[in-house]
């Protein structure tokens, strides 16, 4: 396949006398991909999750606050977070080399920075927090579904945090700015910026833009983010919460896990 | 895996009093206003055995872009484009905190940046990079060194490599049996360059942004935003960088100062890179009219900046 | 006017708005103030209690690491020896120190003994906070009355978070649990159970309904249907 070969990624219809852009899925410029999620789903790990945006899959586990070891890396007054973004080998179309990539490398980075933001380290200092996310199956949006996920693993492992974190990939496609953007429209797209935020507190913690965007397409893509993000965030919160509601079912509801 | 740094620096207590106080007053520790950008010095041409280099200092960081070639085959998909490839070195002379081996996030993260901001605009026009279509290409290393650390890497590297990239001279591409040589002592054509972009990083510091942060405010800033601007005044990539974070307005305000400011960056271009791309180009010109060769493709563009 | 969002023994996440107003009051490290508005820190439940005729909101965890106490009661196991301490295991970010002076009544002399001799790795032992503060790890000691190595019986974790779920209001939840199924319960803060049962099958009886206890720690009416539980596993084994 080469650049060349551009699908037609929006399509125009006459509805009620407007003009409605249409993307290749059938979806509206400001509507996600269908969101799933589930808390807890690694026995071993202190907490868990898995998200999926569409056909993305991202799991994402946490393990602390433990001892930090070796013990150099641990800080006097604070925990030390340590976060892994890894693909899979098969959750691309080419098959993936294992070894971390230097865009692995530089996502784990901006991932961390952004759950710095809302994590309260200081509540454990001298250990470390560990946070791993692997993306089993990746269709555009994995760096937002991990951070999604990640944030759901932390809450769900006890740790306390000022906010859940919520992500979510902005784009700009044949001249139309889209939420919540997959893997077809992210190759032919003119920008992708993925966002996240911390929706209580209204803090924006990761913040990317590849492509080029006008000063208003910037804001308007900020805005169609906010109002996705609110949404990503009322499903965290229903997922942390179902896994309680799940054992309220009566006398022997919730055997085994 | 990232891991949560150890600070480098331990800033006194008092120092970070005095820096607050003075910021809420509208001036920094080194008597700049919050706006205000550190002396620009970009010296083109500082390596002469490599195609393009530029050697920029801000201040006291100092950041050396060289540019070096050679003709690959392309990418399977983009058979008609040249290849860009961005590095970055954080140099172990460059700061006590810099150690010896392959570059860490910071530096990766950085190399990542710049070639997102170059690449997403078409800054260079690697469609005129092909020799022959699916089989042999030109492909670019820009390696960024930085030579000294004192904050505001992003600017000054971004600078550094536009510079250099602005400044390089294409070899003559020899062509032999069904290969190409690259023959380093014929400067054939000026890299041909759509459009400059530069960078302008913001850092959040007591709930201020400032520009051009020197590498102390670095250490105490919540976080940094790092805005790519081209020369025709769109926003080409964006990177918050660090464990902070922004508010809405926050970040309209950064991206307003950004484009408003940038053009300090493009003075800095327009007066210390373009007189010598122009003589760079005379030079080639005249080199053409001595061998009488038709003058091969020196389709320039001129428009930049 | 301040203003409490949330009912008693609801549960909330990171995030939620507890209570708005500068005059609503709250207690613990899990709830933070921004301007007006009052922010959970981390999954669990409500509580609201009247103090002074005023309401007061806390958050109790319903997941999370042990963090010790001084005046806790812990289970630990020997990991390590050194010249003069022990490094022991509780279930923590945080690792217990055992100096030998908290084990010993006599002087002791490295170089013609041996911890070894006393606690050996792999013991487990039943031991007292005696100071921490999260700078320093924990001191522990042994010298109290039943403090010491655990020679016998088994012993079960659990979440740290669900400690005061398993020993109940005032005990009930533990009373109940002995009562019913014979055995003897010790709960140590950090999450680790010490059981001794009279026979296998009532220990496995009280290990489900410590599991029971500990999925189903947020809903009400516990004891009762725990106490069901383990009266219909008794007639259906027959023990």
């Amino acid at each position: 396949m080469t650049k060349g070969d551009k699908p037609r990624l929006i399509t125009w219809e006459v509805k009620d006398g407007e003009r409605i852009a249409v993307r290749h899925d059938g979806r509206l410029p400001d509507q996600l991909r269908p969101i799933r999620m589930e808390v807890g789903v690694l026995a071993n790990a202190d907490g868990s999750a898995l998200v999926e945006y569409g056909d993305t899959r991202v799991i994402a586990a946490v393990y602390g606050p433990r001892e930090a070891i070796p013990r150099h890396i641990a800080l006097p007054d604070r925990a030390v977070l340590r976060c892994r973004y890894h693909m899979a080998p098969f959750s691309t179309e080419e098959r993936k080399s294992p070894a971390p990539t230097r865009r692995e490398v530089e996502l784990s980075k901006v991932i961390r920075e952004a759950l710095e933001a809302v994590v309260i380290t200081e509540l454990f200092p001298r250990t470390t927090i560990d946070v791993y996310m692997e993306v089993l199956q990746s269709d555009g949006g994995t760096r937002t579904a991990a951070i999604t996920a990640a944030s759901l693993a932390l809450a769900d492992a006890g740790i306390a945090m000022r906010d859940l974190v919520a992500g979510v990939a902005v784009g700009k496609v044949d001249g139309v700015v889209v939420l919540d953007i997959d893997e077809l429209e992210d190759n032919y797209a003119e920008a992708d910026m993925p966002i996240a935020i911390a929706p209580s507190l209204k803090r924006i913690v990761l913040l990317q833009l590849n492509g080029v965007l006008t000063r208003e397409e910037v804001d308007k893509a900020l805005r169609l983010a906010w109002k996705g993000v609110e949404e990503i965030y009322r499903l965290q919160k229903q997922a942390l919460r179902s896994k309680y509601i799940v054992y309220e079912a009566g006398p022997g509801g919730g055997a085994g896990r | 895996m990232s891991i949560t740094p150890a600070s480098q620096l331990v800033i006194p207590k008092l120092k970070k009093y005095t820096m607050d106080t003075l910021l809420s007053r509208g001036v920094r520790l080194d008597g700049r206003r919050l706006d205000e950008i550190r002396r620009v010095e970009v010296k083109p041409g500082y390596i002469s055995r490599a195609e393009g280099s530029a050697l920029v200092r801000l201040g006291s960081t100092m950041v050396l872009a060289g540019v070096k070639t050679d003709i690959v085959a392309p990418f399977p998909d983009t058979p008609n484009e040249g290849v860009l490839v961005v590095h970055a070195e954080f140099v172990p002379l460059a700061s006590p905190g810099f150690e010896p081996g392959p570059p860490d996030e910071n530096a990766i993260e950085l190399a990542r940046v710049i070639d997102r901001s170059l690449r997403e605009i078409h800054a260079v026009a690697l469609d005129k990079l092909v020799l022959e279509a699916g089989r042999h290409v030109w492909r670019l290393f820009v390696d960024i060194y930085v030579l000294n650390h004192d904050g505001n890497l992003y600017d000054a590297s971004m600078l550094a490599a536009m510079a250099a990239l602005l400044t390089t001279r294409l070899p003559a591409a020899v062509k032999e049996g069904d290969a190409y040589r690259v023959d380093r002592s014929v400067a054939e054509r000026l890299l041909p360059v759509n459009h400059s972009v530069v960078t302008v990083t913001l850092a959040k510091l007591s709930n201020k942004l400032i520009l051009d942060p020197t590498y102390e405010e670095e250490e105490i800033a919540d976080m940094r935003l790092v805005v790519a601007v081209s020369d025709d005044g769109r926003i080409a990539g964006m990177q918050k960088t660090g464990m902070g974070y922004l508010s809405l307005e926050e970040v309209s305000q950064a991206l307003n100062l950004a484009l408003t400011h940038s053009s300090l960056y493009f003075n800095a271009i327009r007066e210390q890179v373009m007189p010598y791309r122009e003589k760079l180009e005379k030079s080639l010109g005249q080199e053409a009219r001595a061998e009488e060769e038709p003058g091969s493709s020196s389709a320039v563009a001129s428009k930049t900046v | 006017m301040g203003r409490i969002m949330v009912r008693h023994r609801d549960i909330v996440v990171p995030g939620d708005i507890v209570a708005e107003g500068r005059d609503v009051e709250y207690k613990g490290p899990f709830l933070e103030r921004y301007g007006a508005k009052i922010v959970a820190l981390i999954t669990g439940l409500v509580t609201i209690e009247e103090k002074d005729g005023k309401q007061v909101v806390s958050i109790i965890p319903l997941e999370g690491a042990y963090i010790p106490r001084p005046g806790d009661i812990v289970i630990g196991l020997i990991e390590d020896i050194g010249i003069t301490h022990w490094d022991v295991d509780i279930a923590s970010p945080y690792r217990g120190i055992l100096t030998v002076q908290e084990v010993l009544d006599k002087p002791f002399n490295p170089a013609v003994d041996s911890l070894k001799r006393y606690l050996d790795v792999g013991d487990y032992i039943l031991a007292k906070v005696l100071s921490f503060d999260r700078s320093r790890d924990p001191l522990l000691t042994v010298k109290g009355e039943g403090l010491g190595r655990i020679s016998e019986g088994s012993i079960i974790e659990v979440k740290p978070s669900r400690v005061p779920r398993i020993i109940g209001r005032k005990g009930s939840m533990i009373n109940m649990l002995m009562s019913e199924t014979g055995c003897k319960v010790l709960v140590a803060q950090n999450g680790r159970v010490l059981v001794n049962c009279p026979s296998r099958d009532l220990e496995e009886i009280l290990v489900l309904s410590i599991r029971k206890i500990e999925l189903e720690a947020h809903t009400t009416g516990l004891t009762e249907r725990v106490k069901e539980f383990i009266r219909e596993e008794r007639r259906r084994r027959g023990v």
